[in-house]
């Protein structure tokens, strides 16, 4: 089996899956209790938060755990949109090919609460222009956010430079970070993040626990209400055991960050490389500017799901952008949003592959992407339209 | 539970009458790229029995099986026949489709009965010449019934 698949989810680490265990078999106290045992579960706790809080150079107190990344995201989003609110300010600034936890949050506030939200552009190469989100920011704009990379076509933006233009203007900065942290390094003092979301299970470690980084100052409107756990901002017992499962992945993939980065970048590039061999398709996304594991593919004349259905049969795991994997009848918004258009955008293909792939395994990836494609066009009745002229070929 | 069933898996990964008829009696085209989903069926019609069938699918899992399976059930089989072909027998034959690839087994009775109609479309004139009592273009059910 070769898992190409991520940014899906990952395999927990054993250092996750061991920390994990030990916490739920030995320190099982609620952390809340003043006693022996709920103050070792406290220990862990604080301990785990210490370390999360060193990885991204935050203060231990800026950390809040949450259940994963969409609720970090929904947390910042309708916190700083209350905020914004009371002082009159209704407008917020995002991208066209956020992840729906952010999306749909807007969304919402759009409707119910009669906010005013500026998607940008992210262009052909799925990156954000500066000067665009310089121009789109206004006197009422309660709140900035922008996601570190992108979760299908793994392209990273210029987080820094919009981190700064927003300090400058004094309008809090979010970024949904799942998809980066780990994978690159991430600083919130030197990235000027405001708030930042992330996602345990994105980098080894469990699912159903994440975080949000909060900047001193900002203030946070909890979603859940209930008891004071995280300092009031998040209520209900803390998933001890996964908290600090997370931190153990966290700690472990920092360790070997750079060189892991290396390895898998240069995979990466002899996997960009061999799937170009493909005639009329095309790599989404900056080829430089993206995340170490991500690959992302257009192929005109055949249709995602088909095309992972057989690399499944084939001991190969991926995902596609098309309507039919998602169970909607519109292909990917962010392969919408970087220009393809919706008969190129069936076909798209997105391998997401980390240090556990082998060199070995990219060219046994890129045989059966070849084979799979060929045999899908041979009977592609778009595929004979394109090669007898009757149709214009897109890629 | 998989998302498809056995059936349809099968079907899928040895798709059945693949491919293009060159001298065909009757081709019909349904569906488009932009939805994802296009099904080409191609039909030798002779006295009106269906002689040979082979289809082309730009699709997904479902759409494949969907087409393989409908070409399957009118194979042989007299055109008045392959003119009640319905998506829930295509469906049903496929020991059932999720909800949400209805849609596939739908585009395939459409294919046929688009192919079936362009073979009507097609031969219409010569047979009203041939036979000008007889009603062309429309399809006759099992019983004979216009």
């Amino acid at each position: 089996m070769i898992y190409a698949d991520n940014a899906a989810t990952t395999r927990m680490s054993e250092a996750a899956v061991n920390t994990m265990v030990a916490v739920c078999r030995e320190n099982w106290g609620n952390p809340s209790s003043l006693y022996a045992l709920g103050q070792r579960s406290k220990e862990i706790l604080e301990k785990a938060r210490d370390d999360v809080a060193k990885a991204i150079g935050a203060d231990p107190r800026e950390i809040i755990f949450t259940s994963g990344g969409s609720e970090a995201d929904n947390t910042a989003i309708l916190s700083a949109a209350k905020q914004g609110a009371k002082s009159g300010k209704k407008h917020i600034v995002s991208t066209a090919f956020e992840h729906h936890a952010v999306l749909h949050t807007l969304e919402r506030l759009k409707k119910e609460e009669g906010f005013d939200i500026t998607l940008l552009d992210v262009h052909e190469d799925g990156l954000v222009r500066t000067e665009e989100l310089e121009q789109a920011l206004r006197d009422d704009t309660c709140l900035v956010t922008v996601m570190y990379a992108n979760n299908e076509i793994g392209t990273i933006q210029p987080i820094k430079e919009i981190g700064a233009i927003c300090r400058a203007r004094r309008i809090p900065f979010h970024t949904d970070a799942v998809q980066a942290i780990a994978h690159v390094p991430i600083n919130v003092e030197e990235d000027n993040i405001d708030m930042l979301s992330a996602s345990a299970h994105k980098f080894h470690g469990p699912k159903g626990v994440g975080f949000l980084y909060v900047k001193k100052g900002i203030s946070i409107r909890n979603l859940i209400d209930g008891g004071a756990q995280e300092r009031g901002r998040r209520a209900g017992t803390e998933n001890v055991a996964g908290i600090a499962a997370m931190a153990a992945a966290l700690t472990e993939s920092l360790k070997n960050q750079e060189k892991t980065a290396e390895i898998v970048t240069r995979r990466r590039d002899r996997l960009i490389r061999g799937l170009q061999e493909i005639p009329h398709s095309a790599l989404n996304g900056d080829a430089v500017k993206r995340l170490p594991g991500n690959v992302n593919f257009c192929f005109e004349g055949i249709e995602g799901e088909s095309l992972l259905l057989l690399l499944d049969d084939k001991g190969i795991q991926a995902s596609s952008g098309s309507a039919c994997t998602s169970g909607s009848l519109d292909p990917s918004h962010v392969l919408l949003a970087i220009g393809r258009v919706h008969d190129v955008a069936h076909g798209s293909l997105r391998l997401t592959i980390d240090e556990d792939t082998s060199d070995e395994d990219v060219e046994t990836i890129i045989r059966a992407v070849k084979e799979v494609v060929e045999y899908l066009r041979s009977f592609s009745p778009i595929w004979r339209d394109l090669m007898a002229g009757r149709k214009q070929f897109i890629l | 539970m998989a998302l498809y069933s056995e059936k349809v898996m099968e079907h899928f990964r040895n798709p059945r009458n693949v491919g293009v008829i060159e001298d065909a009696d009757g081709i019909g085209e349904v569906g488009n790229a932009k939805c994802g989903d296009i099904m080409k069926m191609y039909l030798k019609i002779d006295d009106e029995m269906i002689t040979d069938v082979k289809f082309e699918t730009f699709g997904c899992g479902s759409a494949i099986a969907s087409s393989s399976m409908a070409t399957e059930l009118i194979k042989g089989k007299p055109v008045s026949e392959a003119m009640m072909l319905t998506n829930k027998a295509v469906a049903e034959a496929l020991d059932g489709l999720p909800d949400y690839k209805m849609h596939c087994s739908v585009l395939a009775e459409e294919a046929i009965k688009s192919a079936l109609d362009d073979y009507y479309s097609r031969h219409g004139s010569d047979r009203a010449e041939d036979e000008s009592s007889k009603k062309i273009g429309r399809p006759v059910d099992a019983a004979g019934r216009s």
